[in-house]
C-alpha cells in the first residue's frame, strides 16, 4: 500500500510544479514528474508479491505466480507517448525562447483576454 | 465488419506518405489529402446504414473467450456513427478549404500530415472498444492538435499551444491515472466488459475517485468552464480550418463524446444522481459565463472561441438531464454546433485571408466585397442564435422542452436568456464586421479564392439543412440509435459482448 501513495506523492509533486513554477523548462519536468508518477503507478498495479516474469519457458511447472504483464505493456505505450509530448513541449520551450528572449511565464504574456 | 479498420488505417497511411511524397510533387498533399478526406466522408455516409446495429471488430482476429475479449476491439454502435459522420464531413470541408488557405504558410506537406493524424486518432478515439486504445488515440489527437495549434510559430501561437500542451498534458496524466485505478479495480480494459464488473463493484469510494479522475481530465479536454482556460488562446491561434477541427470536432470528440460513453455506457447508474447533477452544473456554467465573455471581446475568432465554449455548456447541460429527450437534444445540438461554429471559423479565417486583420472594430461592411462569407456567416450566426426555422433553434427548443420536462424551470429559463445573449454577440459580429460602411483601406480586397467559397457554402447548406433531421424517418437513421445507445446506458455491454 505505501508504495502506492508514494507514486501518488511524486504524482502531486508534479502537479505542484506544474501549478508553481513559472520557468517554462521547470514546468515541463514537473510534467515529466507527472507522467512518471502515472507510469510507475500503473506499472505497480501489476505487481505481485513474490511473482516472477511472465514468459512461459521450460522449466516452469504447476502453479506459478506471475506478475500482471499488461499494465507493463500499457506503461512502455505511454513512455513512448510521454517521449513525443515531452519533445515537443522542449521544442516548443527553445522556439518560445526564441521569441521572448525568456524562459519566465510572466513576461510571456501577448494573449489576453 | 472488416472494413472498420479503414477509417484509422487510411489517414495513418496516407500521414505517413504524404512527407514522403510532398518532396517530389509539390500537389501531392493538397490533391492526395482531400482525396483521402473524401473518401473518408464517403466511408462515414456509407456506415450510415448500420446505425441501428452494434458492429464488433476484432483487431488481429483475437476472438473472445468464453465470452471475455481478450484482444483489442473496436466498436462502431449507433453513437460511433454520428460521430464519425461529424469528423469526417468537417475535415473534409477542411481541408478543401485548406487548398487555398494554406498557401499563407509555408509547408503544406507538413501540414497535410498532422491533419491526416488528427484525422486518425478522432477517427480511432469513437471506435475503440477499450479504454487504452481509447487513450492512445486520445493522444494521437491531441500531439496532432499541440503541433498545428502553433502552425504558424509566431510568438502568439507558440505560446498558446504551449498553454494547451500543459494543461492537455495535465489532463493525460489525469486520465491515465484514472484508467491504472480502473485497471486494478476491473481487471479489464474492455469497456463492455469492465462495465459488467462495475455494476457489480457499485458505489464503491475507488469507483467515486475514477470517475473524478475522468470527469476532470475529460472536461479539460472539452473545455468546460472551470478547466476552460486553454481554449480561448489555442482555438484563434490556429489556422482557420484547424480552429474549425478544433471547435467543431476536436473538444466534442475528446470531451463530450468521452464523457457519455464512460460514464453513462461503462459507469452506468454507479455514479448516476451525482453525476447527472454536476454535468448540469458544469454545463450551465459554461453556458452562462461564455456567453457573457464572448460579449465583450473585439477578436472575431477569439468571440467564436468563447461562444465554443458557452454551446459546449449547452450540450452537457442536455446530456445532464438525463432523460432520451434531453439526449436527443444535446446530440442534435452537438451536431449542429459542429457545422455552423466549423462555418464561423472558416469565415472568419476568410476574413483574415482578405483583409489580414481580426480586430472586428476595425472592419465593416465587408459583405459589400466579400458577399459569399458575408451570406454564409449570417446564415450560420442565426442558426447559433437559435432563429427558426434553421437548426439552431430547434435543438436549443429540445434542450429548453427536455429541462421543462425535467422540471429545472429556472434552468431552462436560463438556457432562454443565454440563446438570447448568443443572438446579442452575434448581432454585434454582423453589425461590426459585415455590415455599415466599407472602410477606405478595404476598398480593394476582393472575395477569397473559389474551393474556400465552395467548402463555406457546403457548411452554410448543411446548417439550413439540419433542422430535417427531425423528421421521424431521417431522424430513425441519425440521431434515434445514437440516442438509443447513451439512454440504454449499460446495455452497451450486452450490444457490444452479444454481437
Amino acid at each position: 500500500m505505501i508504495v502506492f501513495i508514494l507514486a501518488i506523492l511524486l504524482f502531486l509533486v508534479g502537479l505542484y510544479g506544474v501549478l508553481i513554477k513559472r520557468n517554462l523548462i521547470k514546468i515541463v519536468i514537473a510534467l515529466m514528474i507527472m507522467e512518471y508518477a502515472v507510469n510507475l503507478f500503473f506499472a505497480l498495479v501489476g505487481y505481485r508479491h513474490g511473482g516472477t516474469a511472465p514468459i512461459v519457458s521450460k522449466g516452469l511447472t504447476g502453479k506459478i505466480l506471475f506478475v500482471d504483464p499488461l499494465p507493463q505493456a500499457l506503461v512502455l505505450t505511454a513512455i513512448v507517448i510521454g517521449l513525443g509530448t515531452t519533445a515537443l513541449l522542449v521544442s516548443f520551450a527553445v522556439r518560445i525562447h526564441e521569441k521572448y528572449d525568456t524562459f519566465d511565464v510572466r513576461k510571456i504574456r501577448k494573449l489576453r483576454g | 465488419m472488416i472494413l472498420l479498420p479503414l477509417f484509422v488505417i487510411v489517414p495513418l497511411g496516407m500521414a505517413f506518405l504524404t512527407p514522403i511524397f510532398s518532396r517530389i510533387w509539390k500537389g501531392f498533399p493538397d490533391l492526395f489529402g482531400n482525396f483521402t478526406t473524401a473518401f473518408l466522408m464517403g466511408f462515414s455516409l456509407w456506415v450510415l446504414q448500420f446505425s441501428g446495429k452494434t458492429i464488433v471488430y476484432n483487431v488481429g482476429g483475437w476472438k473472445p473467450v468464453a465470452g471475455i475479449p481478450i484482444g483489442i476491439t473496436m466498436v462502431m454502435d449507433g453513437l460511433t456513427v454520428l460521430m464519425l459522420l461529424i469528423i469526417n464531413v468537417v475535415g473534409f470541408l477542411a481541408t478543401l478549404y485548406s487548398v487555398n488557405y494554406m498557401t499563407h504558410y509555408t509547408d503544406k506537406g507538413k501540414y497535410y500530415t498532422l491533419f491526416l493524424l488528427l484525422m486518425a486518432g478522432l477517427n480511432g478515439v469513437v471506435l475503440s472498444g477499450d479504454i487504452f486504445n481509447f487513450f492512445v488515440f486520445l493522444e494521437i489527437t491531441a500531439i496532432a492538435s499541440y503541433a498545428l495549434v502553433a502552425f504558424g510559430v509566431e510568438a502568439e501561437e507558440l505560446e498558446a499551444s504551449f498553454k494547451y500542451q500543459v494543461l492537455g498534458g495535465s489532463a493525460s496524466a489525469l486520465i491515465l491515472l484514472g484508467i491504472a485505478i480502473f485497471y486494478h479495480l476491473t481487471g479489464t480494459l474492455n469497456m463492455a466488459d469492465a462495465s459488467g464488473v462495475l455494476s457489480g463493484i457499485g458505489p464503491d469510494p475507488a469507483v467515486i475517485f475514477v470517475g473524478i479522475l475522468f470527469l476532470v481530465g475529460f472536461s479539460l479536454k472539452a473545455a468546460v468552464m472551470p478547466f476552460h482556460a486553454w481554449l480561448p488562446d489555442a482555438h484563434p491561434s490556429a489556422p482557420a480550418p484547424i480552429s474549425a477541427m478544433l471547435s467543431g470536432v476536436v473538444i466534442k470528440v475528446l470531451g463530450v463524446y468521452a464523457l457519455v460513453r464512460i460514464f453513462f455506457n461503462v459507469f452506468g447508474s454507479a455514479l448516476m444522481p451525482g453525476l447527472l447533477v454536476t454535468f448540469l452544473v458544469l454545463g450551465t456554467l459554461s453556458m452562462v459565463a461564455g456567453a457573457f465573455l464572448a460579449l465583450g471581446q473585439k477578436d472575431f475568432k477569439r468571440l467564436l472561441a468563447y461562444s465554443s465554449i458557452s454551446q459546449i455548456g449547452y450540450v452537457l447541460f442536455a446530456f445532464g438531464l438525463g432523460t432520451p429527450l434531453g439526449f436527443l437534444a444535446g446530440l442534435f445540438h452537438l451536431l449542429n454546433h459542429a457545422a455552423f461554429k466549423s462555418l464561423l471559423f472558416l469565415n472568419s479565417g476568410a476574413v483574415v485571408y482578405a483583409t489580414d486583420n481580426r480586430d472586428m472594430e476595425r472592419m465593416g461592411g465587408l459583405s459589400q466585397r466579400m458577399p459569399v462569407t458575408g451570406a454564409t456567416s449570417l446564415i450560420a450566426s442565426l442558426s447559433i442564435s437559435g432563429i427558426p426555422p434553421l437548426g439552431g433553434f430547434w435543438s436549443k427548443l429540445l434542450i429548453v422542452l427536455a429541462a421543462v420536462e425535467c422540471k429545472h424551470y429556472i434552468l431552462a429559463g436560463v438556457a432562454v436568456l443565454t440563446s438570447i445573449v448568443t443572438l446579442a454577440y452575434y448581432l454585434k459580429v454582423q453589425k461590426l464586421a459585415f455590415f455599415g460602411t466599407l472602410k477606405q483601406v478595404y476598398k480593394g480586397i476582393k472575395e477569397v479564392p473559389v474551393l474556400m467559397c465552395a467548402s463555406m457554402v457546403i457548411l452554410a447548406v448543411i446548417t439550413l439543412g439540419l433542422g430535417v433531421l427531425l423528421i421521424p424517418d431521417i431522424r430513425s437513421v441519425v440521431l434515434d440509435p445514437a440516442t438509443k445507445v447513451i439512454a440504454g446506458g449499460v446495455e452497451y455491454a450486452k450490444m457490444v459482448l452479444g454481437g
